[in-house]
């Protein structure tokens, strides 16, 4: 190791302050040199991809820039066209319908299966555990692709069965509403193995004398639950609340796989949305200011949910 | 956890979340005390509770398998009905169908590629910006670290167009490097290696630079084998997420010859005509290497310290 001694310790230490009474009163400052080396990559690729392209964006967002030649600034131009954009809307809205379902929907199934996982009355969790993690492996645009093989309206399983038991088949691909009942069973298909991951490491946190405590007191499993269990699982509540609702908001790539968006445009999301309008129409300029209402929007989640993060507590 | 850590107040509630997590599975391998119970109020349990858990294991079960199997009927069973879960007669059309038309080896060299050098990449990037930003303390270095958890509320999606025109003013359009060199950075990485590093004691570094080790010795020759299981954790993150992304691959390659498997299959889905028969073992082909690489690392998988905030 000591032959490891090269440049950059020498650099390092010739950085470091000398000892006196200033290092004495903040001990705890080091050299500058190394840990900004160590930095030095990340620092470089978040210019590059997060600071210059947001940066650009909001530029953007100002002029009519197609993607050629010089942008033309606009003013505000862009923005009172958003606003009166029907598609903008209405792919504003079906995003908004989707997320308020989503989200509680995949909350729910997660937190059910891994409650049933942890439950010690349950027999080969083992194997269902690695079942409920499989769909994680599995790419969102193959997600799609399994959904909508099972949910195909002429050729189907779903509708195969409901036909053998006499029901009529639903319209999955061209009923809007229903197309969008399946995104949504095919999105917490999807999500559930992280999220169960989330509460599982939880709920094995959750100090046992608690529980037997309240079972001495006479508690019903579900009281259990509902006061003890539950309450104690508020930050992952909180973390998974918040991660699905951004997944929610971005979601793409299943739904293109799923019905692009269909039938026609009514299941058309934001993130789409801005696909459209910036690349396959290269109204770059029109497409950022989509992009920014939907950047606001995301931080305004994470602002309103990290305040009830903070009253909870 | 890192979506949300963006307040400074908030970063040693996350220390908090780690520490806990490494209690709960220290504690989850104490045994449990046992009660004596009747048997028969034991059995009145134990059967309701493990026919709702296999009644959902069914559930989820069933679109792969229904998937898979569908996969092996030739072409003309795919639409016959009455529908057979199992196939009449089992074939691999298909799949020589999309072996021929598809340059799989392609599509599966290109994902491979990306995949692994950007794992590779972003396990080395994460490491010394996570050692960097737990070891040594400085204003800067703080404002960077809330930089780096600001990003997790700035995904890709919402900078679309204009990364799409940083991406092609760089000379990285339609270029394997395009889609590999900006998903290098990963907040959760740098927040996974930070908190790790953080339990690691300072004695450890004192007593190496007392010794006369380099900073960069110390950090390749103790820090990073010592982060093993996050080395291990953010690679088989990091390889999911890259082999299983659409977006990137999406708004960079324009080519076919450098499609990644997932753009490839979109292609396919997207078609006007879908051809069910190819699509479905394609679809099957892309899933073997996650599956095989899962199988592989399924105990580390399972018990990853997932509570530092893995989701890209």
């Amino acid at each position: 190791m000591a032959t490891q001694t090269v440049e950059p310790a020498g650099l390092t230490r010739g950085s470091r302050p000398a000892p006196g009474p200033a290092r004495a009163r903040r001990p705890r400052r080091g050299p500058i040199a190394a840990p900004l080396l160590f930095i030095a990559p990340a620092v470089v690729l978040f210019c590059l991809f997060f600071v210059w392209p947001g940066a650009l964006g909001v530029y953007y967002s100002f002029t009519s820039y197609t993607g050629v030649g010089t942008p033309r600034p606009v003013g505000l131009d862009n923005y009172a066209r958003l606003f009166g954009d029907r598609d903008f809307y209405a792919a504003l809205s079906r995003t908004v319908v989707y997320t308020v379902l989503a989200v509680p929907m995949q909350y729910l199934v997660s937190l059910a299966v891994a409650v049933l996982l942890v439950n010690r009355h349950a027999r080969g969790t083992t194997v269902a555990r690695v079942v409920f993690f499989f769909p994680w492996l599995i790419s969102p645009i193959v997600t799609g692709v399994v959904w909508r093989w099972l949910f195909g309206e002429n050729f189907g399983f779903v509708n195969f069965v409901i036909d053998q038991l006499h029901g009529t088949p639903q319209r999955w691909e061209t009923n809007a509403n229903l197309s969008l009942a399946v995104v949504l069973f095919a999105s917490a298909w999807g999500g559930t193995a992280f999220n169960m991951l989330l509460f599982i490491a939880a709920l094995r946190n959750i100090p046992r004398s608690y529980l037997e405590a309240a079972s001495i007191d006479g508690a019903t499993g579900w009281q259990r639950f509902r006061w003890i269990t539950w309450p104690l699982l508020a930050p992952t509540t909180f973390l998974v609340v918040l991660l699905t609702t951004i997944g929610s908001m971005k979601e793409f790539a299943m739904i293109q796989a799923l019905n692009g968006g269909g039938p026609g445009t009514s299941n058309m999301l934001l993130v789409q949305y801005i696909y459209r309008t910036g690349f396959e129409r290269a109204k770059i300029g029109y497409a950022s200011a989509a992009s920014f209402v939907l950047m606001i929007i995301l931080l305004v989640i994470a602002l309103v949910q990290k305040r009830f993060d903070k009253a909870e507590s | 956890m890192t979506a949300i850590e963006t307040g400074a107040a908030a970063v040693p509630a996350a220390d908090v979340a780690t520490a806990t997590v490494r209690d709960a599975t220290s504690s989850a391998r104490t045994p449990r005390p046992r009660r004596r119970r009747p048997e028969a109020s034991r059995l009145s349990r134990v059967i309701p509770t493990s026919a709702l858990l296999w009644l959902l294991v069914v559930v989820y079960a069933f679109p792969v398998l229904w998937f898979v199997l569908s996969s092996f009927k030739p072409g003309s069973e795919l639409f016959s009905l009455p529908l057979h879960l199992l196939p009449q007669e089992w074939s691999f059309a298909g799949y020589q169908k999309a072996w021929s038309r598809f340059d799989f080896w392609r599509y599966f060299l290109n994902t491979g590629l990306v995949a692994v050098i950007t794992t590779a990449l972003a396990i080395l990037v994460s490491a010394a910006t996570g050692y960097a930003l737990a070891k040594f303390r400085a204003r800067w270095l703080s404002a960077f670290f809330l930089c780096i958890l600001a990003t997790t509320m700035l995904p890709t999606e919402v900078i679309l167009p204009s990364t799409f025109v940083v991406i092609r003013d760089l000379g990285l359009y339609n270029q394997l490097a395009g889609v590999i060199v900006p998903s290098v950075i990963t907040a959760t990485g740098i927040f996974m290696f930070r908190q790790y590093f953080r339990t690691v004691p300072d004695e450890l570094l004192d007593a190496a630079r007392i010794d006369g080790a380099g900073e960069f010795s110390i950090f390749f020759r103790i820090m990073l084998p010592v982060a093993k299981p996050i080395v291990f954790t953010l690679a088989i993150f990091s390889f999911q997420w890259r082999w299983n992304d659409y977006i990137w691959p999406l708004i960079v390659l324009n080519d076919q010859k450098n499609y990644t498997l997932q753009v490839a299959l979109r292609s396919i889905v997207g078609a006007d005509n879908i051809d069910w028969s190819v699509l479905l073992s394609a679809s099957v082909i892309s899933l073997i290497p996650m599956v095989v690489l899962f199988l592989i690392f399924q105990r580390f998988i399972m018990n990853a310290d997932i509570n530092s905030g893995l989701k890209d």
